[in-house]
């Protein structure tokens, strides 16, 4: 199955928005001559969109955000699945914990070979969090921590992007989801939906820094 | 382009597409004052000098032109929220709906600096449509505003030529999706809603509009005809 047709499995939306193809049709189109059929066309995009034509550095911002989003999935699934979340919030979690799990579809498909393995997670973080999974109170925190987290990640990564209209919309759309989830969570802790007016963005580094501890290998 | 629209921006409309179109058309102002809609500091003179229309203009400055647009109508809308509390507005929604005006005002202020003078006017609003004394009339119409935002950032982002605009434009966007998950958990508390299947789809992903159909869905609301002739 190419890509194509893994992302339009996903979200009918998804193949315009992440292809955004209508010129890269059009240019491929011309390149193989006005009587290539549509299947060929869409073949030949499709490899110089999400193969070996994908830009070393839209293939790496794209890897860092498939690893934050590994570690979101798998922290909401093990804190669903543990049942630390209290039933009024139930609904809540289950949502962002949807969106989380399908930024990893979205984001593994569309590298395919060349996505990164899914890290072992330790959301005690040594031990330092040890009750992560039976105290909702450590376990919203750290919610919030990684929300923000990814929040400042996808700011800080959108410059290395603009070389890709397809990523760069598609990263900022996962962006604005990212906002709302800690926007949201911030609100069940009790606390205000932002810091101010701006939110900072952080960099590759900064960001690596703060969840490395929750990363085993 | 199949880019998702908005079903929350045409549900919530508050005026049906002919009245719409005529404030559009820049007979609008000058109606607007004929039929006694309450346009707040707009005068007969006024509203034909500004019924010519407002292009954003092309490039970096046409997409920080099209912010300014939406952060002027943000500003102003909720300067209005605090100015003329509704029914029932308490301590709690007080303080988060006045951070908002906060910062859209400076969001507003920043893009007003950044463009100097080849910023767009000030444009002439038009909330007639919404009862401010209404708190399901002014959080819809916020819900309305801030998921309409965010959609625009989205699709705004990718013609943006300058990586300093780009970080810009990136530290907003989050904040306007922040207001969005806000205002929309203050009409249904701790449900999906904040990032509601309404806006975010299956694939996990926001909204995105191109400036003309935000512009189309912000037009009842600006007085000013706005157009973006030279924006993707």
């Amino acid at each position: 199955m190419n890509n194509d047709m893994l992302l339009s499995t996903l979200d009918p939306d998804l193949a315009g928005a992440l292809a955004s193809r209508r010129d890269l049709f059009r240019s491929t189109a011309m390149k193989l001559g006005a009587v290539a059929s549509a299947p060929v066309v869409l073949a030949a995009v499709s490899t110089q969109a999400f193969g070996q034509g994908m830009p070393a550095q839209v293939a790496e911002v794209l890897n860092f955000a498939l690893t934050l989003e590994y570690l979101e999935d798998e922290f909401y699934r093990q804190g669903l699945r543990a049942g630390v979340v209290p039933d009024r919030f139930s609904v809540v979690f289950r949502q962002i914990s949807e969106h989380e799990a399908a930024h990893v579809t979205l984001l593994s498909s569309t590298l395919g070979a060349g996505a990164v393995a899914k890290p072992q997670f330790d959301f005690t973080a040594g031990g330092k969090y040890a009750n992560v999974f039976r105290d909702f109170k450590t376990f919203a925190t750290l919610a919030q921590t990684f929300e923000d987290t990814g929040v400042a990640a996808y700011a800080g990564q959108a410059p290395a992007l603009m070389g890709s209209n397809a990523a760069l919309t598609t990263a900022l759309r996962i962006h604005s989801v990212e906002a709302r989830h800690a926007a949201e969570v911030r609100l069940v802790r009790g606390v205000k939906p932002w810091k101010g007016a701006y939110d900072k963005a952080m960099t590759k580094q900064q960001v690596m820094a703060a969840v490395t501890p929750f990363i085993d290998a | 382009m199949t880019e998702q629209q908005n079903p929350s921006i045409a549900k919530h409309r508050p005026v049906e597409g002919r009245r719409a179109f005529l404030r559009w058309s820049g007979v609008a102002a000058a109606a607007a004052v004929a039929f006694g809609v309450n346009v707040p500091g707009l005068k007969l003179g006024e509203a034909f000098a500004q019924s010519r229309a407002v292009d954003l203009g092309g490039g970096d400055l046409g997409v920080l032109n099209y912010a300014y647009a939406l952060e002027q109508l943000e500003a102003a809308f909720y300067t209005q929220v605090i100015a003329s509390p509704y029914a029932g507005m308490n301590a709690y929604e007080r303080t988060l709906l006045n951070d908002i005006r906060a910062h859209e005002v400076s969001h507003r202020e920043f893009f007003k600096k950044a463009l100097g003078a080849n910023r767009i006017p000030d444009l002439e609003v038009n909330f007639s449509a919404v009862n401010f004394g209404d708190r399901m009339s002014v959080l819809k119409t916020a819900m309305t505003f801030e998921d309409l935002g965010v959609s625009a950032y989205n699709g705004g982002g990718a013609a943006i030529q300058s990586p300093r605009y780009l970080a810009a434009a990136g530290s907003i966007v989050s904040v306007e999706a922040r207001h969005a998950a806000t205002i929309r958990d203050m009409l249904r508390p701790f449900t999906e809603y904040f990032a509601g299947d309404d806006v975010v789809s299956r694939g996990g992903v926001d909204v995105s509009n191109p400036p003309s159909a935000v512009l189309r869905a912000a037009g009842p609301f600006i007085v000013t005809p706005v157009t973006a002739t030279q924006l993707p």
